[in-house]
């Protein structure tokens, strides 16, 4: 395996490179598609990983961040485990999903609201809640009334036994969790 | 046998049947489990998709509260476990993000030295650290008779699996052949439930569920064990929703490893959380099990 392989600065292959653990394997794709013929939901995306990888080395930088690819990625590593390379494909895609969320770049997906409206509420209890997450991401986020509707006998047996608390539950230190997450903002600015 | 214990948010409420199972069956077999003192979320895919540091900074937070007398951290669900696990390794092997992740550990008056804890999943403890004999041992009501059908899911055995294949891994199927069920061999034990697709994209997510309960169905199993909150709630509470997507009448069992394992020891079907299961787990086994389960 080549030990070096240079990777031009001020590229978007660079950028990933840089913003993903282990994100240097990437110049090791030998455009086998194993991640491609892996995944689970290849059928559902516009690219499979393995073109998207391709995009990344053409610097399609527009083209990847658009892509619905990381909103149809159930992160469930059969690529990853499976790439003869040790590409971490699963983390490249996780790094791509920041990349687009932070510049708005997503279409025709609901996976960012239901990501922000799961972390509003870990930093508001320090805990995740149902309750909350389905109304709150159904109603406000992305206004699918009916959808909430849907799930409105699941949710009734999920109550009738149990299994869905109406009041959130709450850690202690609520101010430390939100100090330490508070601090990861700052350090991510820099 | 000691370990940390993080029970995660679903544990709480929505798998409390996973919990209580866990509780009981690690009771009965001598693992003391201590619950992490106000441990918190560990954001499930959600933070790593927004900011990588603050996924690994709010994960790092648990392992930091682990009693520094208990070296192993046990997490039975596979998000929590792989999150847990994955931050360790990324602070350990990535010294750069280690010290900030540490950085924003000092914020809240805490600091972890990856490495310093063992996530560990319930079912390794139980296979791995107990063990065949001791397993056997505690057995006072054979599972004979009954079909299983093991479900691994996804991030328990993948990226990082633990002494197992991440491609058709085996350690449930032994457990149940020591129970003396008949394990089901299926392809798809390890492919995976659709995850949180469920609140996204249905057709994509109904699919991945039906080509679950299809293959466990065509292949005989009377019930599938899982190890996963997020696999029991897809493959349970979504299944009717399922069955009238593509007009199939499945009626399949979803059930916690732990659950099934707690009935072959005997243990009061109550207590293992029976009747959470929106599609009923007992009627089954008094059915498979009849004339040697006179409690069940």
């Amino acid at each position: 395996m080549a030990a070096h392989i240079a990777v031009k600065k001020g590229t978007f292959l660079a950028e990933v490179i840089e913003a993903t653990p282990d994100g240097e394997r990437l110049v090791h794709c030998l455009q086998c598609g194993s991640c491609g013929g892996s995944c689970p939901s290849g059928a559902e995306m516009e690219y499979t990983p393995r073109t998207l990888i391709a995009m990344i080395n053409a610097g399609d930088r527009n083209a990847v961040l658009a892509a619905n690819t990381m909103w149809a990625c159930v992160s469930c590593y059969a690529c990853t485990t499976r790439c003869p390379q040790e590409i971490p494909i699963t983390d490249i895609i996780y790094c791509l999903k920041r990349m687009s969320i932070a510049e708005h770049r997503y279409h025709g997906t609901d996976a960012p609201a239901l990501a922000k409206t799961f972390t509003y509420f870990v930093e508001k209890f320090g805990r995740s809640y149902e309750a909350g997450l389905a109304t709150g991401y159904h109603l406000l986020q992305r206004w699918k009334p009916i959808e909430l509707m849907k799930m409105g006998p699941m949710g009734i047996q999920m109550f009738a036994r149990g299994r869905m608390a109406i009041l959130p539950a709450k850690i202690r230190q609520i101010d430390q969790l939100r100090a330490i997450i508070k601090k990861s903002e700052e350090l991510s600015k820099k | 046998m000691k370990y940390a214990y993080y029970p995660g948010c679903s544990l709480e409420c929505n798998a409390s049947a996973y919990d209580h199972s866990v509780r009981a069956v690690a009771d009965l077999l001598g693992v003391k489990l201590q619950e992490l003192d106000d441990w918190n979320c560990c954001g499930a895919t959600e933070y790593f998709s927004q900011n990588e540091l603050t996924a690994c900074a709010v994960i790092a937070r648990n392992l930091a509260l682990v009693d520094p007398q208990i070296q192993q951290l046990v997490a039975p669900c596979a998000a929590c476990y792989l999150n847990l696990k994955k931050t360790d390794r990324l602070m350990a092997e990535h010294a750069e993000l280690g010290a900030k992740v540490n950085e924003c550990l000092a914020a809240g008056g805490l600091h972890y030295d990856p490495g310093r804890v063992t996530v560990r999943h319930m079912l390794d403890v139980i296979v791995d650290d107990i063990g065949e004999t001791a397993v056997r041992d505690k057995v006072v009501r054979p599972l004979t008779g009954l079909k299983v059908a093991p479900y691994y899911g996804c991030q328990v055995v993948r990226p990082i699996v633990d002494g197992d294949s991440t491609e058709y891994p085996m350690k449930m199927d032994h457990l149940f052949q020591w129970l003396g069920a008949e394990v089901v061999d299926y392809p798809v034990k390890a492919h995976c439930c659709g995850g949180h697709m469920t609140q996204i994209s249905e057709p994509q997510a109904f699919e991945l569920i039906r080509r679950l309960l299809k293959c466990a169905a065509d292949n005989g199993a009377d019930m599938i064990l899982c190890m996963c909150p997020m696999c029991q709630l897809n493959l349970d509470g979504y299944q009717a929703r399922v069955n009238s997507y593509f007009g199939t009448s499945y009626n399949l069992p979803i059930i916690y490893f732990t659950q099934l394992l707690g009935v072959a020891f005997g243990i009061d079907p109550k207590k293992l959380g029976f009747g959470k299961e929106l599609v009923a787990g007992l009627p089954v086994l008094q059915a498979k099990l009849n004339g040697q389960t006179a409690g069940v």
